[in-house]
């Protein structure tokens, strides 16, 4: 595996204690209650991985995450609802068999886009395949017109304000303001019971790393290193012979798909999805969550999810109203103070500290001003 | 006059107007298999614009450009590299961050599609041609540093190597010798020379003992326009030209 993925004893030793924290160290330390909210921090994390690829790597800033995170859990939650909506169980409605919400919104039939997700293989495309292709036509409309930067990043913040509008306003078929709520089952098995959300817990752990595997791999291909001469020098790798747009929507792509699992599986863990993880401000918490952990680790990317998510968890419950604040203060922070984030504290301040044996090393060699020409 | 399939480049009636501004006025001149041409011209001549047009970074308003007769001015960016035109920019464009093999290995023309470069392996090969190039432009040595620890001397070569790993059969350099030191502007004379054993190159330069250090024909722009054409010592004696470029 290291092999495949060309990864050093560093990189090795990181996964390791990750996986360490997420399998064996959380499970045990936390009661069942504080390990799903662990889990829902986490499924954030695949959004922010997706991040370092987009961003960090290609230098792509997208503020719309919470689109395909949303897309994702929306598409689990569709099934999840048509499962707890059998005509035994909405029995009372004026239209038995149809989700609640709808009945309530005098909708009659179930419109035909709800129809496929009776059934989990479509769904478990669909969640991968809607966010990928809706980024897909984001990407093409955009980097084929050379549209980047600042711009790019408006753009999907303004996506990511369309369409938790649109959710709200088409209540009858989306459940509106509130969501899909009320999820019960998945093939019958309870997931709303203690047992079902440890080991969906860890399920969604696996799929974490399944991603972060990817990511390292793409990172340690040509493709990586392109990312990172794109974001510095997008003319030069044009006039070295690439196309940039098709590398910049096929990053795109693969951040919006990570996200879109992440969704699902909070969909699995939390029990709902509702607009609220679509619109801008998830999205850009989710920026921040990325730049903490230090935007160009895969591994920060986690830690810096988890970190920000349990002080918000705590700050909140305290000091509700200024959570958003503080949220803004370390963004800043991170932003002027650490550029690399937790990682880049810890590959400038703590590796070199360590014995080579662990894993430590040297600092890279220190950029050194240019001679006088 | 002559039949532009003759030529490896034939740029003929070109014309780019920016806001009604014509940076590049009814141009035309040809450049032969294996030849080194110069582009000399006071500053705002429109020489720069000249490579943008042929590389497709700027869209000619009228004209055509073909390279072993096809036309370029339809291409991509990426097309017209694939088609053998090498292009590099006034200012050294390398990526920082990478060394300086990773900067010759993406230059390097195999696994240019996305999943290409997803599946593209570090081979033999790859590793031969990028330490055959970085010998030939004095970096054999740096292979493992950071591009922007060289020099600016050495980032002209590293950005002239990334070309040069492509093959092109035309290679266009904007003021290769620029900010250089005079030994770096020797040893490039003698890199171009070996250069252009092998294909045509197109030069713009304003260091005019470098130009006649390395020319076999010169073109004189001013004003968007073909002011002068010829060898060196012909050029350099034209009255035109001595009013408006050498003169001062
Ligand atoms: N994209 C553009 N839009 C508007 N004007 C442009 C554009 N590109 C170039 N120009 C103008 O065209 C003219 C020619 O510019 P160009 O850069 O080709 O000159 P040059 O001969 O390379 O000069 P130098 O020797 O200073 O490099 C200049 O007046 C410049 O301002
Ligand atoms: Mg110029």
């Amino acid at each position: 595996m290291a092999r495949i993925l060309n990864m050093d004893r560093t990189q090795l030793l990181g996964f390791v204690l990750l996986a360490a924290l997420v399998f064996l160290v959380l499970p045990l330390a936390l009661d069942a209650f504080r390990l799903n909210m662990v889990g829902k921090y986490l499924t954030y994390a695949f959004v922010a991985v997706g991040l370092v690829l987009c961003w960090g790597y290609g230098g792509i800033l997208s503020l719309g995450q919470g689109v395909f995170f949303g897309l994702g859990g929306y598409c689990m939650a569709m099934f999840l609802k048509l499962e707890a909506s059998t005509p035994e169980a909405t029995a009372i409605q004026s239209t038995p068999g149809i989700p609640d919400f709808m009945d309530w919104n005098q909708v009659t039939a179930l419109p035909w886009f709800w129809e496929p997700f009776h059934n989990l293989a479509f769904t478990l495309f669909a969640v991968i395949a809607v966010p990928v292709a809706f980024a897909f036509i984001i990407g093409v409309a955009m980097f084929k017109r050379r549209v980047g930067g600042v711009y790019f990043a408006i753009i999907t913040q303004a996506v990511a304000a369309i369409l938790s509008i649109l959710i709200i306003g088409q209540q009858g078929y989306t459940g509106g303001v509130n969501g899909i709520t009320d999820l019960r089952t998945l093939l019958g098995w309870d997931i709303r019971t203690d047992s079902a959300r440890t080991i969906l817990y860890f399920v969604n752990g696996g799929l974490l790393f399944v991603c972060l595997f990817i990511a390292a791999w793409i990172k340690s291909t040509k493709f990586g290193r392109i990312l990172v001469a794109m974001r510095g020098r997008e003319d030069r790798v044009r006039f070295s012979g690439y196309d940039v747009s098709a590398f910049k929507i096929f990053v795109f792509c693969v951040a919006a798909g990570m996200a879109a699992v992440g969704g699902a599986m909070f969909t699995l863990q939390v029990g709902f999805m509702s607009p609220t993880f679509v619109g801008i401000v998830p999205s850009i918490e989710m920026v921040i969550f990325c730049a903490v952990g230090g935007r160009l680790s895969i591994l920060g990317a986690v830690y810096g999810t988890l970190l920000v998510n349990w002080g918000k968890t705590t700050f909140s419950e305290t000091f509700p109203e200024l959570w958003l604040f503080a949220m803004g203060a370390v963004f800043i922070g991170v932003v002027l103070a650490f550029p690399n984030g937790l990682a880049g504290l810890w590959t400038d301040h703590v590796a070199p500290r360590l014995p080579r044996r662990l894993g430590g090393r040297p600092r890279p060699e220190a950029a050194q001003p240019a001679p006088a020409e | 006059m002559p039949n532009a399939t003759d030529f490896l480049l034939a740029v003929e009636d070109l014309t780019v107007s920016f806001d009604g501004f014509k940076a590049v006025d009814n141009l035309s001149f040809y450049v032969d298999e294996n030849e080194l041409r110069v582009i000399i011209g006071p500053n705002g001549a429109g020489k720069t614009t000249v490579l943008d047009l042929i590389c497709g970074r700027t869209r000619a308003t009228a004209g055509s450009i073909r390279f072993r007769g096809r036309e370029l001015t339809a291409l991509r960016e990426y097309e017209i590299v694939r088609a053998g035109v090498g292009r590099k920019f006034q200012n050294p464009s390398i990526y920082e961050d990478l060394t300086v093999f990773e900067n010759l290995e993406i230059s390097f023309p195999r696994g240019r599609s996305v999943f290409g470069a997803l599946a593209f392996k570090r081979d033999a090969e790859v590793i031969e041609r990028v330490e055959a190039v970085a010998e030939s432009i004095f970096l054999a040595d740096q292979l493992n540093r950071r591009a922007e620890l060289l020099s600016h001397g050495q980032k002209q070569w590293l950005e002239i190597g990334m070309l040069l790993i492509q093959q092109p059969d035309l290679l266009m350099l904007d003021e290769p010798v620029a900010g250089m030191s005079v030994a770096e502007r020797v040893k490039t004379a003698e890199l171009l020379h070996r250069i252009c054993a092998d294909r045509a190159v197109l030069v713009i330069e304003h260091d005019m003992k470098f130009v006649e250090d390395i020319a076999h024909k010169v073109t004189v722009l001013h004003q968007g326009k073909r002011l002068s054409e010829g060898p060196m010592h012909a050029v350099k004696t034209d009255p035109k030209v001595i009013e408006v470029y050498l003169g001062h």
